[in-house]
């Protein structure tokens, strides 16, 4: 620990302004006060360090000690992540339950990775390799799903002079690399800075699609793997049910889910849930490709501020071994409501809302760490990290700051709303509104895939839904009797995509989640049966015949056929057929 | 720093609750402070603020009276704190926790600072116990479970009070023999409306098992700010060490928030929405927080806060943060009230978020969950239909929907209004429901499972 040591000036609230930290820097780290509470230098003006406090600052005053730590807000990475849960400055939440109780405690420290655990390293690696930053010297498995790579650290070039098979905890030592005549020990634990993004070797455009096995989500506003997207929603729309459904079914093979400043029973519902949910990959638990922030509404604000940096490093890290990682950020208000508060405390010149200046240039700061990339090292491997970040609007406005500025930056806009959840149509995302600019790329894989009539299909069924829109206007005014019967059938059609397709149960078993070969059967089945009956009614068949037909139930169950029959969706097509044939003839 | 404290005759300023006091040494922030006036009585205050050796103290029983020249003021190297003891239920105290029922002082087992800490995520356990209210509209519809913190969003002249009495009186887990106190705190609220609560309260016998701390409308604001933090942390003394299920009752968060606003606008931050403080959302997250259950411990936290929306808008600040926090709420609407039905809740804007894991099969019952999405689903065309009528008359509707205009009405008149000493048992709430739904064609109820409908259904 440094020796140098400050003394607090003033305090309020979080923000703790100290004296005699010479030779700090910005975004270092301090212990404050007898109780050793983290904090971290926010601002510096000549000998005054203002401080910002992660944990509640009751009982500090002046006069107290400040001390410094020389290294700014790090995280551990290696093998223990997965699994975990930390808070927002990386403190794992079950060791500090185990050592201290049911309440957090001011000054509690455990290491993010447990050092009881013994991992086994496999090397891949050889005594004589030259190696440069990146490069995988060997593997541990670290869960059922997950094959962790022990990288050559940023900064470290040169030829291994030793390396092994071992079995340790994270601090053994597992291979020396020499560079320019200096010998590198290196473990299994790297430190890194969480406000730096770490180094990549190029970014490029991502074109793979993430598949979420959320209807609404893949056919009609797909996400990308290393895009963004962003969940705006006024409360009780189901932001957080969105942000689990995703954590628990999109095909990204690391997902980190950050809790920042929501609340904390949700976080309990997704330790108690994901391990018992199956990956529907590989048939194991979901905890076992999962790291968890928690930092709940009413932990320590500063420590919210830190939290979504804390889980975007993380996220990199596994990136950078070339998985495709997801991180969810629930809620990114909260977050910069976090800025507020430390700003306002600052004294500085609030923008808009009383949001600092600054707020826009963070958000896109955040959301830029996302990507696909290819990976340091010399193997050319590919990883990305998709970034999903939920807003919590006031009063569900969308033209506040927080909104405002994540749109100007994100590729993906699920719009919720609320008269589609009080309805209890779920998921809420209003099909009008939304917007995916990754449908293009998305389309170009789909095409291939079924033959061109992805994209056709939804073309339709969008086109559908708009006409829907612009019927209701009228339908209001002049009541739905008053319309050609055409239009009637085409309201069937809609209100058949709506409840039969977009409307999807996250807690039925089958429902929850939907591959895309089921997705396109089922916009497939409805379209098949709109295209039949409007020819039929063009032969001569009646509206009330058309629309009471009783293959409409099955339609309406072919959302809970199971993924192992999809067979049925073409019995079901025939059934559409041959009960329409009886009608026109 | 031991020995006698010093008391200083140094304040320069006061600004509305607050007080500058200057040359102080070894003050800490959140420290409480005595203030003695020139006549002896004394004050309450607390350090919200510490520069070098200047402290801006908040003063709890207000300002009015002070001068600088004739306060003195003590620094008490403690937080605040509340003593604690079993002796507690039954007994009636202020904002600070002391006694004003005439009763005698409390004998403390233990000090234990307000401010609480926060629950660790990891250490609790999941909300999932069915709590019975007695009332339709929640049970069955917006189920509430031991743990959950569901707040009642109201406006002014609307019966919210005699739907949280009701709620606490008739609150109760179907199993029996276990621990149960309500703790009930009450901010800004008028002497006739607090009388209404502790009158119940005692008429029920209920006052046996209850704690309350009570700041009238006319006591210093700045006790509101501690209330809720005094009867929180008397709720976690009975929950988490004393094994009880404590509801805590908290009205009206709207009077904290304007207490909260003062306080900021006293000390010149720069304000958020409204001028309400940019810190809003996480002060009311302290205390909403709190609510809960933790793992391995017998006793459970569950919160009624009660506001009261101005003009009835939702989006206001104060409701707005809250229902970011709180797990759903039950909605009371002018509309239902002025056709005099009890009670009103506006049942398609409420909600529970919690409801799926407390319902169902070994909880309530198997059709729980299918009943009410049946329920909500019907309920919600009705009323469409029911606007569409008013634009294009009735004579508009097809006759499949003039049902449903039917069933809204029933459904209101029969499911929502229920008498105020009516204490629905789940089972009768979920019969009601299944002879509405026989008011409706078969074919129309896709939201319930066949096998539900061949046994709830009622025949004929």
């Amino acid at each position: 620990m440094n020796e140098v040591k400050g003394e607090v000036i003033k305090v309020s609230g979080p923000l703790v302004i100290a004296r005699g930290l010479t030779g700090a820097r910005m975004y270092e780290m301090v212990r404050v006060g007898e109780g050793r509470l983290f904090g971290e230098i926010i601002e510096i003006k000549g000998d005054s360090y203002s401080i910002q406090v992660y944990e509640e600052t009751e009982g500090i005053g002046p006069g107290q000690p400040v001390w410094r730590t020389g290294e700014p807000l790090s995280v551990e990475l290696g093998p223990g992540l997965i699994r975990s849960i930390y808070d927002g400055v990386q403190r794992p939440l079950d060791k500090l339950s185990y050592d201290f109780g049911e309440y957090i405690v001011r000054g509690a420290e455990r290491p993010a990775l447990d050092r009881s655990i013994k991992w086994e390293f496999n090397p891949v690696a050889k005594e004589g390799d030259r190696v440069e930053p990146g490069d995988v010297l060997g593997t541990v498995k670290e869960s059922n799903l997950v094959i962790h790579k022990i990288m050559v650290p940023p900064g470290i070039w040169g030829i291994i002079k030793k390396i092994g098979p071992l079995t340790g905890n994270v601090d053994e030592v597992i291979a020396v690399i020499e560079g320019e005549g200096i010998l590198h020990d290196i473990t299994m634990v790297q430190r890194w800075p969480v406000r730096q993004p770490r180094p990549v070797k190029r970014k490029v455009v991502p074109v793979e699609p993430m598949v979420t096995g959320q209807r609404v989500i893949d056919m009609f506003f797909p996400i990308t793997k290393g895009g963004t997207a962003c969940v705006p929603g006024p409360f009780g729309s189901g932001k957080t049910v969105v942000q689990h459904q995703l954590a628990k079914w999109a095909d990204a093979q690391i997902v980190v889910y950050v809790g920042c400043g929501e609340r904390g029973n949700e976080m309990t519902d997704v330790l108690m849930e994901f391990p018992h949910l199956k990956d529907p990959a590989s048939g194991e638990p979901l905890m076992e490709r999962t790291v968890l922030v928690a930092n709940t509404s009413n932990m320590p604000v500063a420590a919210r501020e830190a939290s979504v940096f804390t889980g975007i490093a993380i996220a990199e890290y596994y990136r950078d071994m070339g998985y495709s990682v997801a991180l969810m950020a629930d809620s990114t208000s909260r977050w910069a409501e976090a800025m507020r508060e430390i700003s306002g405390r600052l004294e500085e010149m609030p923008g808009e809302e009383g949001y600092p200046a600054y707020l826009g240039s963070r958000i896109a700061s955040f959301y830029e760490r996302a990507g696909s990339v290819v990976c340091l090292g010399s193997d050319e491997r590919k990883g990305a990290i998709t970034v999903i970040g939920a807003v919590s609007p006031p009063g569900g406005d969308l033209s506040e700051p927080v909104v405002q500025a994540t749109l100007r930056v994100v590729k993906v806009f699920w719009g919720l709303d609320d008269k589609l959840a009080f309805s209890r149509h779920f998921p809420a995302i209003n099909w009008l509104t939304s917007y995916s600019l990754y449908q293009d790329v998305v389309d170009e894989h789909a095409d291939t895939r079924f033959e061109g009539q992805w994209s056709r299909n939804r073309k339709q069924a969008m086109e559908i839904l708009q006409r829907e829109a612009e019927l209701e206007e009228l339908v209001r005014l002049v009541g739905v009797d008053a319309l050609p019967h055409e239009d009637r059938l085409l309201l069937q059609a809609a209100k058949m995509i709506r409840e039969d397709f977009l409307h999807q149960n996250a807690f039925d078993d089958i429902d929850t989640c939907t591959s895309i070969e089921k997705q396109y059967r089922l916009l497939r089945l409805i379209l098949h049966y709109y295209d039949r009956i409007k020819k039929a009614f063009k032969d001569g068949a009646t509206l009330v015949a058309l629309t009471g037909l009783e293959v409409l139930d099955d339609i309406a169950r072919a959302k809970l056929i199971p993924e192992d029959d999809l067979e049925q969706f073409s019995i079901i097509e025939k059934r559409i057929d041959n009960s329409i044939v009886s009608l026109t003839w | 720093m031991a020995g006698i404290a010093k008391e200083y005759k140094t304040v320069t300023e006061i600004v509305g609750p607050l007080m500058i006091v200057e040359g102080v040494e070894g003050v800490t922030y959140g420290e409480l402070a005595d203030i003695r006036l020139q006549d002896g009585s004394m004050r309450r205050g607390r350090v919200l603020e510490v520069s070098g050796d200047r402290a801006v103290v908040q003063v709890f029983e207000g300002t009015s009276g002070l001068s600088p020249q004739d306060v003195k003021v003590k620094f008490l190297a403690k937080g605040m704190e509340l003593g604690v003891s079993m002796e507690m239920l039954g007994r009636v105290f202020d904002g600070f926790g002391r006694p004003i029922d005439e009763g005698p002082a409390i004998i403390p087992e233990k000090y234990l600072n307000v401010n609480g800490s926060p629950m660790n995520p990891f250490a609790r356990d999941y909300p999932n116990e069915f709590i019975q209210t007695g009332i339709s509209t929640i049970d069955l519809l917006n189920t509430l479970v031991r743990g959950q913190k569901l707040p009642l969003f109201s406006g002014s002249g609307l019966p919210h009070s005699r739907l949280a009495v009701q709620i606490a009186r008739q609150a109760k887990v179907l199993k029996t023999g276990e621990k149960f106190a309500v703790v009930f705190a009450a901010m800004g609220i008028t002497f006739e409306e607090a009388e209404f609560f502790i009158a119940d309260f005692r008429r029920t016998g209920a006052i046996e098992r209850s704690v309350v701390f009570v700041n009238l409308a006319d006591d210093p604001p700045i006790e509101r700010i501690a209330l809720p933090r005094m009867a929180l942390t008397a709720a976690e003394y009975l929950a988490f060490e004393k094994d009880m299920h404590v509801l805590v009752i908290m009205t009206d968060i709207t009077n904290y928030c304007e207490a909260l606003r003062e306080i900021s606008a006293a000390r010149r931050e720069v304000p958020g929405r409204r001028g309400y403080p940019g810190y809003l959302y996480t002060d009311l997250s302290t205390i909403y927080e709190r609510a809960g259950r933790i793992k391995g411990k017998k006793g459970s936290i569950t919160q009624i806060p009660v506001l009261t929306m101005p003009e009835d808008d939702k989006t206001h600040p104060i409701p707005d943060l809250t229902g970011y926090i709180t797990e759903g709420q039950i909605i009371i609407h002018r509309g239902l009230n002025a056709r005099g039905i009890y009670p009103p809740v506006d049942v398609l804007p409420s909600l529970s978020r919690l409801k799926d894991k407390g319902i169902g099969d070994g909880k309530t019952r198997e059709d729980h969950a299918d009943l009410m999405n049946q329920l909500y689903s019907a309920y919600a065309r009705g009323k469409n239909a029911k606007e569409l009528a008013v634009v294009l008359g009735e004579s508009a509707l097809s006759e499949t929907d003039l049902l449903f205009v039917k069933f809204a009405d029933t459904f209101e008149d029969r499911f929502v209004r229920q008498g105020e000493d009516e204490n629905r048992p789940i089972e009768e709430s979920m019969r009601i429901g299944w002879e509405l739904l026989s008011m409706l064609p078969k074919g129309e109820l896709k939201r319930v499972r066949d096998k539900y409908i061949e046994k709830y259904l009622p025949k004929g």
